[in-house]
């Protein structure tokens, strides 16, 4: 039996006091958020600010310490399976298995979402087609390019028709064409399915490209939060969400993100070539 | 404005629990056994060193007779130990694919679709066991070389396979526990390389239980090894004789592999946090 819904058809993402403890650091600090259906909303914020905690905790990947969060409309610590029923997720590094081909990775999320053999194929095409990659399904994605290698793993992620898309730096270490493909699909998906998204980035340009709403984490907590435009109009007539950015964060200098995040990071950047 | 999208309808295995556990299984062994055999340069380069000990350690330590191996050979009595040996040195280096795919973030993917933990992880132990096939083959092959007596009935081939695939799933998911637990390579190896040869030499692999100490033998009571060198060495060898029962021994790799499962399904998901 699906468990009863904890919220409405309002919010796609609605957190409360959304906190998260390692040891004496708190990496998110009593976050209070919402996401409507339907909208693109970017978390921003320098390295350590909290977004990818934040993003797993969403995701179920990882149990809040205090607080509630609802996704699709169900509770994170009391139904977390049917959250990944209606969830796809775009982690930071690239997440497609290089030993096998761009079909079989299709095919095996399609299969973990218990997809009949007929949908299956269906779906599988139906991906391949949207996202540019039917003449390179049978290679092993490891000699795809870092842009197809995304655009692979979004098709991944919307196999099942997800309520919510979580994308983690989708865009970190690609060429300024793949990146514009990848915006391009991005936006594609929403008018087609109508799906919400949340998106962190360090990208101001594809912050303000894509997100209808925007919020900047800094030291775990939200600084500011509301649409790009009024963000950059807040602080000056001709803004941009660079200063945006600057004035939420810029006040102290932050070493963060860990050694582990680097070498994420790095290994990302290293498998884009 | 947007509202929650229409659901829509989830493949017709999501109604029975067990079914979608036993496709989630099967889609993620599938996919291990794909990458295997696509590329089985490791089966093989692991099989260098079982071959070394058959063909100069076993030959050599022939000449000896200073162990009492009953009716056979002590050639022949190693024989299926050796295969045991090689069966624990594959799989237990198991782990570190996972660590690798943990540092890809192949495992947060995995773990954020419906696929239940112990799905995945059995998914994983049964290909690691079908992988232990090709090491029966290669043993099987130098003792035809070797010519020590081999027993070719189908109920002993069929038993032999199962002992060997039962006891490389559950040393590789043994090696996926501690894979959960140390998180990096440089740990993995370090106690990887400190686990080996204790379960080997605490087993009846190369020297019967009669010959070791008190000490020794109880640790070898408990030691999963000696259950799969007792199966193989009733099975495999002309004349050669189990300690146990098939049934003992068979029972009891099962009771430890349901509880390595049941362990690995709950820290698996530690390693996306």
């Amino acid at each position: 039996m699906i468990p009863k819904r904890e919220s409405g058809d309002q919010f796609a993402i609605e957190t409360r006091q959304l906190t998260r403890s390692f040891g004496a650091v708190t990496a998110v600090k009593r976050v209070d958020l919402r996401v409507r259906y339907g909208t693109i909303f970017g978390l921003l914020g320098p390295n350590g600010a909290g977004k990818s905690t934040m993003i797993k905790m969403l995701t179920t990947l990882l149990n809040p310490t205090s607080g509630s969060a609802t996704v699709a409309g169900f509770d994170i610590l009391r139904s977390p399976r049917e959250i990944r029923k209606r969830i796809g997720y775009v982690p930071q590094m690239l997440s497609a298995d290089g030993g096998l081909t761009g079909r079989e990775n299709l095919s095996l999320s399609a299969k973990l979402y218990g997809m009949s053999a007929a949908q299956r194929s269906d779906r599988i095409r139906d991906a391949l087609e949207f996202m540019g990659l039917a003449e390179v399904a049978h290679k092993l994605v490891k000699t795809y390019s870092g842009g197809m290698i995304r655009r692979l793993e979004l098709g991944q992620a919307m196999l099942h028709r997800p309520s919510v898309l979580f994308l983690d730096e989708p865009t970190i270490g690609l060429d300024p064409m793949a990146r514009r493909t990848v915006w391009d699909r991005l936006l594609a998906l929403r008018k087609q399915y109508g799906m919400t998204a949340l998106i962190t980035t360090h990208d101001m340009e594809e912050a303000d490209h894509l997100c209808d709403e925007l919020a900047v984490l800094h030291l775990g907590e939200i600084a500011v939060m509301g649409e790009p435009s009024k963000l950059k109009a807040a602080v000056a007539p001709d803004a941009t969400l660079d200063d945006v950015f600057a004035q939420t964060c810029g006040g102290t200098i932050q070493e963060g993100g860990t050694y582990r995040d680097v070498q994420q990071t790095r290994r990302t950047a290293r498998r884009l070539g | 404005m947007f509202s929650r999208p229409e659901e829509r309808p989830v493949g017709w295995v999501e109604r029975w629990p067990a079914l979608k556990f036993t496709t989630d299984s099967a889609a993620i062994a599938d996919a291990e056994l794909i990458k295997i055999f696509r590329d089985p340069t490791e089966l093989f380069s692991r099989a260098v060193q079982p071959v070394l000990w058959l063909a100069v350690f076993g030959q050599v330590f022939s000449q000896i007779r200073g162990i009492p191996t009953g009716d056979v050979s002590y050639l022949a009595f190693m024989t299926p130990g050796i295969l045991a040996q090689s069966v624990l040195f594959s799989a237990i280096f198991y782990g570190l694919a996972v660590i690798w795919e943990r540092d890809l973030g192949i495992v947060h993917k995995l773990l954020v679709t419906p696929g239940s933990r112990g799905a995945l992880v059995l998914g994983k132990a049964i290909s690691a066991g079908l992988r232990g096939i090709v090491q029966a083959v290669i043993i099987y092959l130098v003792a035809l070389a070797l010519r020590i007596g081999i027993r070719w009935e189908f109920f002993a081939v069929a038993g032999v396979l199962s002992g060997v695939i039962l006891g490389s799933a559950i040393f590789s998911t043994f090696s996926l526990i501690i894979a959960c637990i140390v998180k990096t390579r440089e740990r993995f190896m370090g106690i990887g390389q400190v686990l080996t040869m204790p379960l080997f030499f605490a087993s009846n692999a190369i020297y019967p239980l009669e010959l070791m100490p008190d000490w020794l033998k109880s640790i070898a009571a408990v030691n999963p090894l000696t259950f799969l060198v007792d199966v193989l060495r009733g099975l495999m060898i002309e004349g050669g004789r189990s300690t146990h029962s098939l049934a003992v021994d068979f029972g009891v790799m099962a009771v430890v592999f349901l509880l390595l499962v049941s362990i690995a399904a709950r820290l698996y998901p530690t390693l996306a946090r």
